[in-house]
C-alpha cells in the first residue's frame, strides 16, 4: 500500500499539466515575435533577426522552419506572427484563411534565383530550359543525349512540402504553361534538405539537382541556362537574377495577419528596408530593388 | 480507523485499475482518432485512384501502392540482414563466448539500441550510400538497399539481446543430457538449444522487424523517398510510408484530402505493427505456457 502511495505523486505530474488549457504559442505580448515557415528563407529569417536584436534588443524573435506549407498553416492557425513562403499563398489557403477570420498580408522580402546543379566532374555546362524540363518529366534519361559521358541521370529535388519544389515544377518542368499537366518522373529523388541535395550531388557524378542560390555550396557546378537554344546561357549570380537575364529567379514572401502593427511593423519596415536588404545580399539571395 | 483503511485499499485500488486500464484507453483513443481522420479518404478519393502506381499529392495522385512497396522491401531487405547475423550474435554470446567477453559483449549492443536514428541515418548518407554506389555500380546510393542495411543495424540489438536472454532461459540439463549422449558443441546449439529457445527467438525477431517497419529518421534521409515500383526495387529508390507521412504532414491544412489520406497511411502502419506484436507476444505467452507444463 505504501509503495502505490510513492506513485501518486509522479502520477500526479504526468496528468496535471495536461489538464491547464494549451497555451496559444501565438506572440500577443507586442516584444515577442514567431517567423516560420519556408526553409529556402529559414537562413535569412536568422540572419534578418540576429542582426535586428542589436538595432531594437527589446524584441525577441523565434524564428523555425518547416516549409512554406508549414508557415502558411500556422498562420491560418494563428500560431505565428509572421509566415515564410518561398511560393505565393494559394487561393484556397486564403479560403481557409478568411474561414478562421484570417486576413493574409502579403510582402515581397526578397528574390532568389533557383541554380542547377551537377556533379563537379560532368562536362556538361550549360542546358536549355526545355532540356531541364526534359530531364526532369522523364524523356531523357542519359547524359549521353546531351553530348555528356554515358551515364544514367539521377534526378534529384526538394520534398513536394517545398516551395522551391512547386516553383520549379511549374516553371521550370511545365515552362510556366499552367494547361500543362506533365509532373516530375516517378524515380526522381526527394530529399527532404537542402544539404542532402548537396551531398548526393556532390558525390554522385550521375546526378542533377537544383536549389535556390544561397544554398549552393562550392561542391557542386552550376549550370549555365537559357529560354532559347541559341543562347545567351547565363550563369546563376545575384547579378544575373538582379538584371533579369537568368530565367529562373522568384520572389519570397512574408505574411501577416492583416496589416502588420507595433513591433512586427517595425521589423518588417526594416527588413525592406536598405539595412535589411543588405543582409539579403549577403546571403547570397537577390535584394529586392 | 477501520473504515479509514477500507476507503484508502478502496481509493488506492481505484487509482491502480485506472492506471491499468489507461494504457488500453490510449491505444483505443489513438486508433479512434485515426479511424475519424483517415477513413474518409476512403469515401473521398476512388478506389481506383488509391490503387494507382503514383504517389504524387500536388495533382491529387494518391497511389499508396508504391509506398506500401516501399515499406515492403526495405523491411525485407532487413529482415534478412538482421535475422541472421543477429541470431548468430546472440548465439556466440549465450552459448560460446567466454564469460569475460560476454560481459564486454552485452553491454555494447545495448548501447548500440541507444544510438539515436538520425546519427545512423547521417553516417548512412555520408559514408554507406557513396560506398553502395561505388561498389555495386548503381546510378545512386539512396537506394532500398541502404536503407535495409541502416534499419538492420537498428533491429540487431533488440534482436540480439532479447533471443540471447531466450537462449539463456533453456535449462543447463537440456544441455548437460546433449552433451552427455555425445553431441557436439554444435550439435547441441543447433538441435536442442535453439529449439528449445525457439519461440522467445521468434519474439525477438518480430520485435526487431517490428522497429523497423515502423522507423522513419534514418529511412528518410538514405532511401531516396521516389515512390515506384519495380522488380529489382531492392537496388533502387523507394519511398516507405513512413517517411511520406514525416515528409509531407507539416505541409497539409487540416482536414484536407491529402491530410485524411496520409492517415488512412496512419492506419495501415498501424494495423501491420499491431498485427507483428499480437503475432510475436501470443508466441511469448505460448512459449511460457509450455514451461509451465513442462514444471508441473
Amino acid at each position: 500500500m505504501r509503495r502505490a502511495c510513492r506513485f501518486l505523486p509522479v502520477i500526479l505530474c504526468l496528468i496535471l499539466p495536461a489538464c491547464s488549457p494549451p497555451e496559444s504559442s501565438s506572440a500577443t505580448s507586442s516584444n515577442a515575435i514567431t517567423d516560420r515557415g519556408s526553409d529556402t528563407l529559414v537562413n535569412l529569417a536568422l540572419a534578418w533577426a540576429e542582426t535586428y536584436a542589436k538595432i531594437d534588443p527589446s524584441v525577441s524573435i523565434s524564428v523555425s522552419g518547416g516549409g512554406s506549407g508549414v508557415g502558411i498553416t500556422s498562420l491560418i492557425e494563428k500560431t505565428t506572427d509572421i509566415a515564410n513562403a518561398s511560393r505565393a499563398i494559394k487561393p484556397e489557403e486564403v479560403q481557409s484563411a478568411k474561414d478562421n477570420g484570417v486576413e493574409p498580408m502579403e510582402f515581397i522580402v526578397a528574390r532568389d534565383a533557383i541554380g542547377v546543379i551537377v556533379n563537379p566532374a560532368n562536362p556538361i555546362n550549360q542546358l536549355t530550359l526545355q532540356q531541364v524540363s526534359d530531364i526532369y518529366s522523364g524523356k531523357t534519361s542519359n547524359w549521353k543525349d546531351l553530348g555528356g559521358e554515358d551515364r544514367p541521370i539521377v534526378r534529384v529535388s526538394r520534398e513536394v512540402t517545398s516551395g522551391t519544389h512547386v516553383y520549379f515544377l511549374e516553371s521550370v518542368i511545365r515552362l510556366g504553361n499552367s494547361k500543362d499537366t506533365t509532373i516530375f518522373a516517378a524515380d526522381t529523388l526527394l530529399l527532404p534538405s537542402s544539404e542532402g541535395i548537396m551531398s548526393e550531388v556532390g558525390q554522385n557524378p550521375n546526378a542533377i539537382g537544383y536549389d535556390g542560390l544561397g544554398y549552393i555550396t562550392p561542391t557542386v557546378k552550376k549550370i549555365r541556362l537559357s529560354k532559347d537554344p541559341a543562347g545567351p546561357f547565363i550563369e546563376p549570380t545575384v547579378a544575373t537574377a538582379l538584371d533579369g537575364t537568368y530565367p529562373i529567379s522568384r520572389d519570397l514572401y512574408m505574411y501577416t495577419n492583416g496589416e502588420p502593427t507595433g513591433k512586427v511593423k517595425e521589423y518588417l519596415d526594416w527588413i525592406l528596408g536598405p539595412e535589411g536588404q543588405k543582409v539579403v545580399s549577403d546571403l547570397g539571395f537577390v535584394p529586392i530593388s | 480507523m477501520v473504515r479509514n483503511r477500507k476507503l484508502y485499499e478502496a481509493i488506492i485500488q481505484f487509482l491502480i485499475r485506472v492506471c491499468g486500464y489507461s494504457a488500453v484507453l490510449f491505444v483505443a483513443a489513438i486508433f479512434i482518432f485515426l479511424l475519424q481522420a483517415g477513413l474518409p479518404a476512403l469515401v473521398e478519393i476512388a478506389p481506383s485512384s488509391l490503387l494507382g502506381l503514383r504517389w504524387y499529392p500536388i495533382t491529387t495522385q494518391y497511389g499508396l501502392l508504391p509506398l506500401l512497396y516501399g515499406s515492403f522491401i526495405i523491411t525485407f531487405g532487413a529482415a534478412i540482414f538482421s535475422i541472421p547475423f543477429g541470431i548468430a550474435t546472440a548465439v556466440f554470446i549465450a552459448e560460446v563466448a567466454p564469460r569475460w567477453m560476454r560481459e564486454v559483449l552485452k553491454p555494447f549492443v545495448e548501447i548500440l539500441a541507444g544510438l539515436p536514428s538520425v546519427v545512423l541515418g547521417f553516417l548512412g548518407y555520408l559514408v554507406l550510400a557513396p560506398l553502395i554506389r561505388t561498389t555495386l555500380n548503381l546510378p545512386t546510393g539512396l537506394t532500398a538497399l541502404t536503407g535495409s542495411i541502416l534499419l538492420a543495424a537498428m533491429a540487431l540489438p533488440t534482436i540480439v539481446s532479447v533471443a540471447e536472454d531466450a537462449l539463456d532461459a533453456v535449462p543447463k540439463s537440456y544441455r548437460d543430457g546433449a552433451l552427455a549422449l555425445g553431441a557436439t558443441k554444435w550439435q547441441t546449439i543447433w538441435r536442442v538449444t535453439l529449439p528449445a529457445a525457439r519461440s522467445g527467438v521468434l519474439t525477438a525477431v518480430m520485435l526487431g522487424v517490428g522497429r523497423a517497419i515502423g522507423e522513419t529518421m534514418a529511412v528518410m534521409m538514405v532511401t531516396g523517398n521516389a515512390a515506384q515500383i519495380r522488380w529489382d526495387g531492392l537496388f533502387y529508390p523507394a519511398r516507405t510510408m513512413t517517411a511520406t507521412i514525416a515528409a509531407e504532414m507539416g505541409e497539409v491544412a487540416s482536414g484536407d484530402v491529402h491530410y485524411r489520406v496520409l492517415f488512412l497511411i496512419a492506419i495501415i502502419l498501424f494495423l501491420i505493427t499491431f498485427i507483428v506484436n499480437l503475432i510475436a507476444s501470443s508466441m511469448l505467452i505460448r512459449a511460457k505456457k509450455r514451461a509451465e507444463r513442462m514444471l508441473s
